[in-house]
């Protein structure tokens, strides 16, 4: 098998906060992991490819979505060229969600968890329940009767756990404040969180026939 | 401390690899994803169903618009019994046994329909108007029965009314001067003005809809118009869109709830549904933890679909199995 890294030189301990960070970051985070140019042969599926056009529909979202937070909630129903950019932003939602579920659910058949990896799955989970509360806030920006229909009928639900008193959906100035800024800073960083986790310990193997997994005895799953 | 470099390394010792270029594949993907995203734009575009103004609701269906106004005003409306947290009612709290959030967190917004909805627009419109400026003196002044006395009479002679010429016209009665107050407010509505003076906060800027999204919602005509658009509850409209566009379909299992037994018919839905959701997103976030849920994927086969060239090569090297 080809080597996945070589080591580096061991760095010395000079007492300084900024050099013990660094060195946390190169022995946890090393470069050839973070950019790998190989993989074990299994990772040929279009299983791996589900993820990795999430994360660009992603991008696609972010783009379109900085666009739009640019030019104001009122532009994309007054202009041409704003309809178009909501376009791109609601296709690549659409688009964003289908590779999420995926994603989801391939991992899940694949029990991605193994192997020390169960907080990757947890922090997966996260994003996603966090992508779902950026996209209702972005349907209740819309500023159209999508818009107040859920806003309307949505209260409900949130108002029954309490939130509702300091997270009011029919106010649409707090709805749209936490959809363009707060949200997709919070999916952006987790998602840069779960690539890392990814990378840091390689995809999981394979599931094993029993015997073979006997043999090889893998740590279990969040060890 | 073991570093990740040799956890790899004995991790996949025995398994060959591949040359893969990370983010070459990426670049292929966002292109590929950009090409899709964009021909749907142009050939899709994206909906836009215009909003409902209370000006519009008010010129295409007066009499549900006066039949809302007056039930604001009377303190009957669904938003007016709602509780927190708009306002001291209680008819919208929901509750399992002791557990009531809704209750805890309490009133936040301190909406009074009658005030905001009704007497405070009018008030403003009454400058110059002294037809309803006396209307809304001879109201104020009345005692609590002759008011109710007054608004059940009226709200009783509004299940007949007609629309004639963009006003609400109603059997005779003693209504007091609650008719001249709903057709002044009608009047303002219809003119575009009630629109503004909802959303009047005393501040300069305003982008806070609750009291007008409220005050809509507790009308039959907006429900009228989800209707058209399949928006409706019982219509799986939290995963619809307006138009023949896809919707939020990610919300189908939240959506699902609301039609079966006994989320149904149970008084609590909301808080039931709310409660199933996070106990099964909880268990979704800890399936490595929980045995038989982290079990089903060795029981189902489909990683051997997946990495059926894996074990396609396992199969040839059954050497490698002792690595």
């Amino acid at each position: 098998m080809t080597a996945l890294g070589s080591d580096p030189a061991p760095e010395p301990a000079d007492g300084s906060w900024t050099g013990a960070a660094r060195r946390l970051l190169e022995r946890r985070l090393p470069l050839n992991h973070l950019l790998p140019s190989r993989q074990p042969f299994f990772v040929g599926s279009w299983v791996y490819v589900f993820g990795v056009v999430a994360i660009t529909a992603l991008i696609w979202v972010v783009g379109s979505g900085v666009v739009l937070a640019f030019f104001g909630p009122g532009w994309w129903h007054v202009s041409s060229i704003g309809r178009f950019v909501n376009s791109i932003h609601f296709w690549a939602v659409q688009l964003l969600f289908f590779f999420v579920v995926l994603h989801l659910w391939g991992q899940y058949f694949m029990a991605s968890w193994r192997d020390g990896r169960a907080k990757t799955w947890l922090v997966g989970v996260v994003v996603f329940v966090a992508a779902l509360v950026t996209g209702f806030t972005g349907y209740i920006s819309q500023q159209n009767l999508d818009a107040q229909w859920i806003a309307i009928n949505a209260k409900d639900g949130i108002n029954a756990t309490g939130a509702g008193a300091f997270f009011n959906v029919l106010d649409f100035g707090q709805m749209y404040g936490i959809h363009v800024m707060l949200l997709p800073i919070i999916v952006t960083t987790l998602v840069v969180l779960h690539v890392l986790q990814v990378r840091l310990r390689g995809v999981v193997r394979p599931i094993e026939e029993p015997a073979v997994a006997a043999g090889r005895k893998p740590p279990e799953a969040g060890a | 401390m073991s570093r990740p470099q040799d956890d790899q390394e004995v991790y996949y010792r025995g398994i060959p690899t591949i040359p893969y270029d990370l983010l070459k594949e990426l670049l292929i993907a966002f292109v590929v994803s950009g090409v899709v995203i964009i021909a749907l734009a142009l050939a899709l575009s994206s909906p836009d169903a215009p909003p409902l103004t209370i000006q519009a609701w008010a010129q295409a269906d007066p009499v549900d618009f006066v039949t809302t106004a007056t039930s604001e005003l009377a303190g009957t409306s669904f938003s007016s019994a709602y509780g927190p947290p708009y306002t001291d009612g209680s008819d919208s709290i929901q509750a399992i046994g002791p557990i009531a959030p809704q209750a805890w967190a309490g009133n936040a917004v301190h909406l009074d329909t009658a005030k905001d909805f009704v007497l405070g627009p009018l008030a403003t419109a009454a400058v110059g108007n002294t037809d309803l400026a006396s209307a809304l003196t001879t109201y104020g002044s009345a005692d609590d029965p002759t008011r109710q006395g007054w608004l059940d009479a009226y709200t009783t002679a509004l299940a007949d009314a007609t629309a004639q010429n963009g006003a609400v016209a109603v059997a005779p009665g003693n209504y007091g001067p609650v008719p001249v107050l709903m057709a002044n407010l009608l009047g303002v509505a219809r003119s575009g003005g009630l629109d503004g003076l909802l959303l009047a906060s005393g501040q300069f800027y305003a982008t806070n809809y609750t009291g007008p999204l409220l005050f809509m919602g507790d009308g039959g005509y907006l429900a009228g118009l989800a209707e058209d658009q399949h928006l409706l509850g019982s219509q799986w409209g939290m995963m619809n869109e307006t138009g023949s566009y896809p919707g939020q379909e990610w919300l189908w299992l939240y959506s699902m709830w609301y039609q079966l037994p006994p989320y149904n018919t149970a008084p609590n839905a909301d808080l039931l549904v709310v409660l199933t959701m996070f106990v099964l997103t909880l268990l979704l976030a800890l399936v490595p933890y929980i045995p038989i849920l982290r079990d089903i994927p060795r029981w189902v086969p489909i990683h051997r679909l997946i990495w059926r060239n894996y074990y396609r090569w396992r199969r040839a090297h059954p050497e490698s199995a002792s690595n």
